[in-house]
């Protein structure tokens, strides 16, 4: 099937398969390689982009779904050099170790702060639970929220 | 020594020790990382592998010929093509052998059958569905507690002349003066307890792309391994392919946990249609695949004995175990020490005797057996001392914290030798149990438990309260070359330091970093001992082209081991230096003092070299004493003396739900000793990690089988892990005793949590309904059974 997908504000057009996953049209067609794949069952969420501004799991989402609609990808959050302020918290507060969940968990806290802009802890891990990560036991990840929600070190404790 | 007072570099880090931002970090926010699935080569091949789904089961047939007809499909591998390769078994880590494609049988749910290269991912799925194979079901051994029956089916008829499920016994300690103690006791408490059969599930799923270059004869692998020096000596052995061919290239590994120590038949698959097809091949498995096939941990059935007085002073412990080592033993493991470090099991307490005895069994399961930040078993070890000194706080009515402080073994005590022969280097641990103690508030909680109860008693409903602790003591760093290899490869490690004529460095390690941070940390060590900004110094792992041999990451090892020896190496250049600062000040060595990041002349502070100058002098023209060597560079193989032994004192307070058995983890209160903190931030994080594992394995996750073999975990629906909901904010308290005999008195950190934090969880819970054992993980569903006296057994689904 012939697709026209716009991808972090670029028309992409592809003829590909009625059954490829999105996450495999973004990694293996476009190269787009930000975006994990880690569990087949969206409950992981190493697969989490944006459609039509919309958090959705990649590996559970046809690309043909996406044809016509406006996909946003981690390798869109940053502005040149300039990291996103969510980048920017993820680092200062260590809220990742081996990175392979952190695009999802950046595309996903993103939305959140576009519609709460000032969270508090609880809407923070309700917002991340359907993101896993093995590394830091999320404590460092709703600090970086937090961080990028404006807070100060001293006033980052979830 | 953990400062955070350090000197500040031109970048703003310190130079030293003390908290840093991570290199690695700019790569990875902005989705810019290499995992293994992003290599993409030209003309690339996808593998897939067929699974069996039985558990026990004969191979009478397997068809190809509909898979080779697929138009997109290049080879079709089975075990019959890779007998005439010789490679249709391979060694495992444990001196056992493993099937790589079944020839004979299948021996558990999930087992390789058949290997499909094609042009895409999607066609070698497809063409996996065309593959006929014609199965005789066994009966299949499921219960590692009847693998031993006389008439229980014998899995490994591979194996010539064997007749039953046995793998070894093992034994350690001193089993009479275990029985003299346990006749002179006032109390004995015995309990059967079993550490379930869990994953590590790293976010990565494990995978390869093989790439064999027919022209140069070169073979290079780009794969998930957390020791890449080991896997390429392990292909060289099994394939019989030249070492000096091979490359293995660990890119960016999306976490470890030990699930990336072995060699996968998927690996060796995507090398065999490398040679086969003469393209390169990647095999990435899916999340299915990962669960039910690759590296489990523990399946530690345990029968623990404990003997004290009256009084509470513990006399003597022991402990039986079964140990399911699924079809095939493939534990990663130092070779002398077949149950792992488990014989650790006396813990952090002073008692003159202890026995242990494990006996491992074949099971219609997938092997492994050492994985998930485990410490070769010392997990297992730790889980079953904590719970059994709280069964007999139990049952002599005291309060576990007392108990604990009255058999803690002293600060004078160490060096201490424990009953089966480990010798822990320093600690002091009432401080560390006092201090976990105060941030807690210990008496206010039990206070408000006490008056919660009676709340209870006068009819009031509301959740249960439970304060459970746990204190651990961990032996990272393996080991010692005498006494610690891996099929032969001693366990020492190597660093290669480089300083450039500018005076910025190069690293170059056998480790490998899966997260925990080595490009900044190890930077700061050299930066620590030689004064060089840690911007300043590169870290080169994870290519075995370009990196000095040595066994990985895992078991706790990299700062244990390659910290030692990066600081060593780092100390060998600042030697050097100092002979090349006094040929080019004319003076004698002995005139010169070092600060930090120069050399310079007593007395006269004016006249020195800096790093740079001297690095500059060291290629430049200057004329060298007699026999010292340009450049400065020094290449160090560190063999530690001893292991080294972090330890800590963990606290959980929950709450339960006494309608419905749901547990929350309402604090958790973490007090490690690590020794000094290269990277306070970085020690943090490992141990936010560990906790959320422990927390996990405690209250959700098992890999639980049916009568018939059928893997009941199989996916993240089934086999659940932590999320943000179950974790809470975490507590962190640290106390810092040195390693006397590390170069930097580090200790390490990395499965500390993960062994110190799930007795401490199950402690609470159990504290909080009153009952004295019940398995992990406390699901609302064993709880509830457990309260109503009826426990579950957790690892089977036979009623």
């Amino acid at each position: 099937m012939q697709i026209t997908v716009n991808v972090n504000g670029n028309e992409a057009s592809a003829d590909v398969e009625p059954r490829l996953l999105l996450v495999h049209f973004l990694r293996d067609v476009l190269g787009l390689t930000g975006t994990h794949w880690g569990c087949d069952t969206s409950n992981c969420g190493a697969c989490t982009v944006w459609v039509d501004g919309l958090p959705a799991k990649s590996c559970t989402m046809l690309a043909v779904m996406a044809s016509g609609r406006r996909v946003r990808t981690v390798e869109d959050l940053a502005d040149g050099d300039r990291l996103d302020p969510l980048q920017e918290g993820f680092m200062q507060e260590h809220g990742l170790q081996c990175g392979f969940c952190t695009p999802g968990m950046l595309m996903t806290t993103r939305w959140l702060l576009d519609h709460q802009p000032d969270p508090d802890v609880e809407t923070i891990r309700e917002a991340v639970s359907g993101n896993l990560c093995r590394c830091t036991g999320y404590e460092n990840i709703i600090r970086a929220v937090r961080h990028a929600a404006g807070h100060r070190a001293e006033e980052v404790v979830s | 020594m953990t400062t955070t007072d350090a000197p500040r570099s031109p970048a703003g880090n310190p130079i030293g020790f003390g908290r840093m931002l991570r290199k690695e970090d700019a790569r990875f926010l902005r989705g810019r990382g290499t995992y293994v699935d992003d290599v993409r080569l030209p003309g690339m091949l996808h593998g897939a592998v067929l699974r069996s789904p039985h558990a026990h089961a004969r191979i009478l047939g397997v068809d190809t010929s509909a898979a080779e007809a697929h138009p997109r499909v290049r080879a079709v591998v089975t075990g019959k093509l890779l007998q005439t390769l010789n490679l249709a078994w391979m060694p495992t880590l444990s001196g056992d052998v493993q099937s790589v494609l079944a020839t004979d049988k299948v021996r558990f749910q999930g087992q390789e059958v058949a290997f499909v290269v094609a042009e895409d991912r999607y066609s070698a799925r497809d063409a996996l569905e065309l593959i006929e194979v014609d199965y005789e079901p066994l009966p299949a051994v499921v219960d590692a507690l009847g693998a031993l029956d006389p008439d229980a089916p014998v899995i490994r008829d591979d194996l010539e002349g064997r007749t039953d499920n046995h793998i070894y016994d093992w034994e350690a300690g001193d089993r009479a003066a275990c029985e003299d103690a346990f006749s002179r006791a006032d109390v004995v408490v015995t309990q059967d307890i079993l550490y379930p059969r869990v994953h590590p599930a790293p976010m990565e799923t494990c995978g390869s792309v093989a790439h064999m270059d027919k022209v140069t004869g070169k073979l290079t692998i780009w794969t998930t391994t957390q020791a890449p020096h080991a896997h390429r000596t392990l292909y060289a052995l099994v394939a019989g392919l030249p070492e000096h061919k091979i490359q293995v290239i660990s890119p960016d590994i999306g976490g470890g946990f030990g699930n990336k120590v072995g060699i996968y038949p998927g690996y060796v698959c995507s090398v065999v249609g490398s040679i086969l097809t003469g393209a390169p091949v990647k095999w990435v498995e899916d999340r299915s695949e990962n669960l039910m096939s690759t590296s489990f941990a523990r399946d530690y059935h345990m029968r623990g004995q404990v003997a004290a007085t009256r009084e509470g002073k513990i006399l003597a412990l022991r402990v039986d175990v079964l140990a399911d080592h699924g079809a095939f033993n493939g534990v990663a493991q130092p070779t002398k020490f077949p149950a792992g470090f488990f014989h650790i099991f006396t813990g952090s307490y002073d008692y003159p005797a202890a026995h242990c005895k494990v006996t491992a069994v074949y099971t219609n399961k997938a092997p492994g057996g050492v994985a998930y930040a485990c410490s070769f078993r010392i997990t297992e070890a730790v889980y079953l001392v904590e719970r059994m000194v709280d069964c007999l706080a139990d049952e002599l009515g005291m309060d576990p914290a007392e108990l604990r402080m009255k058999n803690l073994l002293r600060p004078e005590q160490f060096p201490y030798t424990t009953p089966t022969g480990w010798v822990y280097d320093s600690g002091d641990y009432p401080r560390a149990l006092q201090e976990a103690m105060r941030i807690a508030g210990y008496d206010r909680l039990r206070q408000e438990q006490a008056e919660r109860r009676a709340a209870a008693r006068r009819g009031e409903t509301g959740p249960l309260m439970g304060i459970g602790m746990a204190f651990f003591t961990e032996g990272v760093g393996a080991g010692p070359r005498k006494h610690m290899d891996i099929l032969g490869l001693g366990m020492a490690d190597g660093a290669e330091l480089r300083v450039h004529p500018t005076g910025k460095a190069q690293l170059r390690l056998s480790v490998q970093t899966q997260g925990q941070g080595h490009e900044t940390t190890f930077a700061q060590i050299v930066s620590h001992e030689l004064g060089i900004p840690p911007e300043d110094i590169e870290v080169i792992h994870g290519d075995t082209d370009n990196t000095p041999f040595g066994l990985g990451t895992y078991g706790s090892r990299s700062t244990p081991v390659s910290g030692a020896a990066t600081a060593v190496a780092a100390q060998r250049v600042r030697a050097k230096a100092r002979i090349i600062a006094a040929a080019a000040l004319e003076c004698s060595v002995d005139d010169l003092e070092w600060t930090l990041g120069r050399w310079q002349v007593k007395g006269d502070p004016a006249q020195g070299q800096t790093i740079a100058d001297i690095a500059m002098a060291a290629h430049g023209s200057l004329e060298l004493p007699e026999g010292v060597e340009g450049h400065l560079d020094a290449s160090v193989v560190y063999n530690p003396p001893n292991l080294t032994y972090p330890f800590g004192a963990y606290i959980c307070v929950v709450d339960v739900d006494p309608g419905t058995g749901q547990v929350t983890v309402r604090r958790f209160i973490a007090v490690d000793d690590c020794g000094p903190r290269i990277n306070p931030m970085v020690v943090e994080g490992q141990i936010h990690g560990g906790l959320a594992d422990g927390v996990g394995m405690a209250l959700l996750e098992v890999m639980a089988f049916d009568r018939d073999g059928n893997h009941l975990g199989g996916s993240l629906m089934d086999y659940l892990l932590p999320t943000s909901m179950e974790c809470p904010r975490w507590e962190l308290g640290e106390t810092v005793t040195p390693s006397p005999h590390h170069p930097i008195g580090a200790k390490g950190v990395g499965e500390s949590a993960t062994v110190g934090s799930p007795a401490a969880v199950v402690n609470a819970v159990l504290d909080a309904i009153g009952v004295r054992h019940a398995d992990m993980p406390l699901t609302p569903a064993a709880v509830w059974r457990a309260m109503q006296g009826r426990p579950l057994r957790t690892d089977l689904a036979l009623e």
